[in-house]
């Protein structure tokens, strides 16, 4: 059998905001990252509770390819960000094989130094030997490909070249587990097969490899299996065919009826580690 | 709308009851726990060529953008210097300098600007460097000390300078001018400390960056950069030999153009001067040395004591 490369247990995820203005409007300047609104009714020195996740378990597999989908504001990049631990639980736990490499969108490395710069940089920060970076340095400019920018500092780069360049320096990472976190959706059809390939290269290397992504053809494309996020709560966990329809029906249904809380029947029978939940909060 | 279909998993297998039993018997570690601190050293020490690049390159890039270039790293102290030539020359009277008046003041200015170029880039080295900090995984040591690098890159001409400055003040040269080295490098240990101290005290408190330029003006006049301790009461000096600021300058002046004395005389105070020769303190090397080593060793363990806090909001 697989060896488990990350265990999530029972992680929950509080936020605690400052709430701008004396009341502050449910849901509106309180929401960080886009959370929507999840505000506990705890409310000490205009502070704010926001349950980004809460009571998330999983086990993932080296071998695997996870795409993470959920509307915007679900929880999936503070999922992603605690895997790699930059997020503090209040309640769980994650545990991993290493230190878990996240790749998000605003993660400009060094935006004063050069393309060439960082990339010597990078990729001697996630721990590869000098002689290392050397030998790989060609391989990560052509993968990023782009061309004359190199020279040019990182800050001069439209948001699709830094996202190839950054995926290129993390994705030669020495780490089992690789989180993406929309890193991919800037970049061209070409680049985006290429980076499909070396998910699939990551993946075969027994390493782990999480995709968060709103382009689900891509999750059809290049990944083994599917967690939905939903409200900060895992809805469904498995085939991605499986999860992707259900996630897309009932997208398509729309949100005030089928998205309410009274729809998520089978919530009780999930294997949430089989403890029997109710729909009422 | 019908109900919704029936939203069984299909986990690839079913989660085992004890998670944290089935995530230890894999060898699988709890997640942003920080490490002990041996191996953290280890960590950081396999990491010295990213310090030693990061340093480089940001040393290169940071006089990339002006003009000039390298050259402000001398300009600047020169100009400041100049500036408070000026001001304390007018406010001070000329009996009342300390010998070699230009010298002094010079090298005054130049070496605290080795330490207070360190609350700006030490308090920014974590939260300034976000985005490595969240894309990649190092020990975040590594920035503060890079920080440091950076400003020792930038003060090594800034000494040579002064020497030079120092020379054409009509200051022989001597063989204790070698002695500017041993005291760079306790200076170096120092802001290291610094640095990794005000690098943790800014990711807890953003405030404090804002605060800390008014606790360096305040470090700058007890520093003893446009006066010599022979001036205050003899009660004040203990004070000053427990300001390291004031003695890594007092180190490089003993080595390089010596140290005023003063005794009493028929009710008078009398100022002589000795020259480096005679003129090092043994007090002041001892503190200077200790007090680096002892700050860069603390300011490592207050920074790894919060490892796994930077990078979280």
């Amino acid at each position: 059998m697989n060896e488990p490369t990350i265990v999530v247990d029972d992680l929950h995820v509080t936020y605690k905001v400052v709430v701008a203005g004396s009341s502050g409007a449910p849901g509106g300047s309180a929401d960080r990252g886009g959370l929507r609104g999840r505000l506990s009714r705890a409310r000490l020195r205009g502070m704010r509770e926001v349950r980004a996740l809460q009571g998330v378990s999983f086990v993932a597999y080296e071998g695997e390819a996870i795409g993470v989908v959920g509307r915007n504001g679900s929880g999936k990049s503070t999922l992603l960000r605690a895997l790699a631990g930059l997020e503090a639980p209040s309640r769980g736990q994650v545990y991993a094989d290493g230190r878990p490499a996240l790749l998000g969108v605003n993660a400009a490395l060094i935006p004063e130094l050069s393309g060439e710069r960082n990339v010597i940089l990078g990729a001697l920060a996630i721990g590869l030997r000098p002689k290392e970076v050397r030998e790989r340095y060609d391989e990560i400019v052509a993968f990023a490909d782009i061309g004359e920018f190199i020279d040019l500092p990182m800050r001069t780069y439209s948001s699709g070249m830094g996202a190839r360049l950054r995926f290129a320096i993390a994705s030669q990472t020495t780490q089992r587990v690789l989180l993406i976190d929309e890193a991919l959706a800037t970049g061209d059809s070409e680049f985006r097969e290429r980076s499909e390939a070396r998910i699939t290269e990551l993946r075969e290397r027994a390493g782990t490899v999480f995709l968060v992504t709103h382009t689900l053809a891509e999750i059809e494309r290049s990944c083994t299996r599917c967690l939905w996020i939903d409200e900060g709560e895992l809805r469904m966990d498995g085939e991605v065919d499986a999860v992707l329809d259900a996630y897309r029906t009932e997208t398509k249904s729309g949100r005030s009826g089928g998205m309410g809380r009274g729809g998520r029947l089978g919530r009780a029978g999930r294997l949430g580690r089989g403890k029997p939940r109710t729909t009422e909060d | 709308m019908s109900s919704p279909a029936p939203l069984s998993p299909t986990s690839t297998d079913p989660l085992p009851d004890d998670l944290t039993g089935f995530a230890a018997r894999h060898g699988l570690l709890p997640v942003g726990r920080r490490q002990p601190l041996g191996r953290y050293l280890r960590e950081l020490w396999s990491h010295r060529q990213f310090v030693f690049e990061l340093s480089r390159s940001r040393f290169v890039a940071r006089n990339q953008q002006d003009r000039l270039g390298l050259f402000w790293n001398i300009l600047r102290p020169a100009i400041q210097a100049a500036v408070y030539g000026v001001v304390f020359g007018l406010l001070f009277a000329s009996s009342t300098r300390p010998h070699n008046w230009i010298a002094f003041i010079t090298s005054g200015v130049f070496v605290w600007t080795f330490s207070s170029q360190i609350a700006g880039s030490g308090a920014r080295a974590v939260t300034g460097n976000m985005g490595l900090v969240r894309a990649l995984h190092f020990p975040r040591a590594a920035l503060p000390i890079s920080a440091t690098l950076v400003e020792l890159l930038a003060q090594i001409p800034v000494v040579g300078v002064l020497l030079v400055i120092v020379l054409l003040t009509g200051q022989e040269p001597s063989v204790y001018w070698l002695l500017v080295i041993p005291a760079l490098l306790a200076q170096t240990l120092f802001n290291t400390g610094f640095s990794l101290f005000a690098a943790r005290l800014t990711v807890h408190f953003r405030d404090f960056a804002q605060l800390l330029p008014f606790i360096m003006r305040l470090l700058f006049y007890l520093s003893g950069v446009f006066y010599t301790v022979n001036r205050f009461p003899e009660w004040v000096r203990p004070i000053l030999l427990g300001n390291p600021f004031w003695c890594y300058i007092e180190m490089f002046r003993e080595a390089t153009i010596g140290r005023e004395t003063s005794h009493m005389e028929g009710g008078h105070t009398v100022y002589g001067h000795l020259p480096p020769e005679h003129a090092l303190d043994p007090k002041v090397w001892l503190v200077g040395g200790t007090v680096g080593v002892v700050a860069c060793v603390a300011g490592l363990l207050f920074f790894w004591h919060a490892e796994e806090r930077y990078g979280r909001e």
